[in-house]
């Protein structure tokens, strides 16, 4: 899969979950999932179940730990594609 | 010096009508909600017909968003649009999540029999015990927790005094109306949400099926299926939905122009101990007589100026123990004995939600001066045939009517009544 394929369903998958409309739109592989998107921390666990069950892989927590921005989330599943 | 409770905003989920004047529309015409549902004949259930609110999904979408609806069970869901349609029927425009106002003085008691138990024969019970807790994801607790629905509607509304669900079975609504009406005398919050809700689930009617207290003689004729009071009724119809009452101070209501439905003049709550006849299925009589004696009392009402009875009549053997219960209390014979009907005969039993919804339709019908059929009785029980009279097949125009006692009878032995006034300039 084309890394531009897998970062458009990494934003489909992250959107419901944004609360900064205005990040969204001008969105790059630096923008920060909780700081910039504002997307609620409590519920990272359901976004990373979504990446799971999108791209069939599995993804550990301590890989969580280390996604901070949605170049981040990217990276992480392209290496396990 | 205490505040009166007065009743100012309505909202309901019910398997009949989705708004308060869908709602009031149906309870005249006798419509009812109970249908054929094909998992309960797929499971071997003996009772094949509920009463399911309608297109509830598609409703949802309207007033949450996509990542919130991913949290919101059909207990949430129920709750969270009555809640909602009663704060804006009382005139109050839904909080944004960015303004940081609290309502302080603004509380809510939305009670449930069951909470989340869909959630936790859905997701909980099988993803753990195949050992994939991490599958669960973050949104379980706040679905099957027992106070999920008062949680989540602080959230939608900005809530700020007491938010808390009460459980005391099929009583859950009433009392939760009892409980507000209370806190808003005592000058502990001007407005609070009174109510309840419950889910819909085969898991949560599965128990009510195998104790064999659900009705099973009318698979084949689901609108039947529901007939408190009948010489035919065969056990209750268990249902699903919500039902909010917004009560306000009457100093507040007055002070701001609010349209008021009608006064809770007079509540009473109690426990029949499960002695003289009362079991944890069935009321004790001296038990329901105290309760609504009380109800009367607390309201400095004469037994005789009770115009009509919305009664907790399921449809099971009690019934005809329940009528008596109301003369003995009323103090009334079968040639006096007033108007008395059952929503359940249109909507089933919607357990934590039931006296909630049934407290509305009988404001409702304060309001709007009619009195809704009892289903499905025209064949009267012959322990009450002296009553029959009292019982109306056809929607009741009745102008006259200022006076509404609502009571549930709860699995417990618990009682809660609430006697409703119309409101009049």
């Amino acid at each position: 899969m084309e890394r531009t394929e897998v970062q458009q369903k990494v934003v489909a998958i992250l959107t419901p979950y944004v609360k900064n409309q205005d990040a969204l739109a001008t969105l790059t592989p630096e923008t920060s999932i909780l700081e910039d998107l504002k997307v609620n921390s409590a519920r990272l666990v359901d976004v990373v179940l979504a990446f799971e069950d999108e791209f069939g892989i599995e993804v550990a927590d301590d890989e969580v730990d280390a996604v901070a921005t949605v170049g981040d989330a990217v990276n992480l599943i392209c290496s396990k594609l | 010096m205490t505040q009166r409770a007065v009743v100012t905003g309505l909202g309901v989920i019910a398997p009949n009508a989705n708004t308060v004047a869908d709602f009031a529309q149906a309870l005249r015409e006798g419509r009812s909600g109970i249908r054929a549902v094909e998992k309960l004949t797929q499971l071997n259930f003996g009772c094949q017909v509920a009463g399911i609110p309608q297109g509830i999904d598609a409703l949802a979408q309207s007033y949450f968003g996509e990542a919130e609806l991913l949290a919101m069970n059909s207990n949430l869901r129920y709750a969270g649009i009555a809640a909602i349609d009663a704060w804006r029927d009382a005139g109050f425009e839904r909080p944004s999540p960015e303004d940081d106002d609290v309502h302080w003085d603004t509380g809510a008691i939305l009670g449930t029999g069951t909470g989340g138990l869909d959630t936790m024969g859905e997701k909980i019970v099988p993803l753990t015990d195949a050992g994939k807790v991490r599958r669960l994801g973050s949104t379980m607790v706040e679905q099957v927790m027992s106070s999920g629905i008062s949680a989540k509607v602080a959230g939608l509304l900005a809530l700020g005094n007491q938010v808390s669900s009460n459980s005391s079975a099929c009583s859950t609504g009433t009392e939760a109306i009892v409980e507000g009406a209370m806190r808003i005398r005592h000058g502990l919050a001007t407005r609070m949400l009174c109510g309840g809700s419950e889910g819909s689930s085969h898991y949560i009617w599965a128990g009510f099926d195998a104790m064999r207290v659900l009705c099973r003689a009318f698979n084949d004729a689901p609108e039947r299926a529901s007939r408190p009071m009948s010489a035919s009724a065969a056990g209750f119809v268990p249902s699903a939905g919500a039902g909010v009452v917004l009560l306000e101070s009457l100093d507040s209501a007055l002070q701001r122009g609010a349209r008021i439905y009608a006064e809770v003049v007079g509540v009473a709550v109690n426990c029949g101990g499960h002695r003289g006849g009362g079991s944890m299925t069935a009321p004790n009589p001296d038990g329901v007589r105290r309760c609504v004696r009380a109800a009367l009392a607390d309201g400095n009402l004469r037994p005789d100026q009770v115009d009509a009875i919305n009664g907790h009549l399921t449809a099971t053997g009690a019934d005809p123990n329940e009528v008596r219960a109301w003369a003995a209390a009323l103090e009334r014979t079968p040639d006096n004995f007033p108007p008395i009907v059952s929503t359940k005969s249109m909507i089933g039993h919607a357990l934590g939600a039931a006296g909630a919804i049934e407290s509305i339709a009988s404001i409702l019908m304060l309001h709007h001066g009619f009195i809704h059929p009892s289903l499905n009785c025209e064949d009267v029980h012959p322990e009450i045939l002296p009553y029959a009279d009292a019982i109306p097949h056809t929607v009741r125009e009745a102008p006259t009517l200022r006076v509404m006692v609502k009571a549930g009878f709860g699995f417990g032995d618990v009682n809660a009544c609430a006697v409703f006034r119309k409101w009049e300039n």
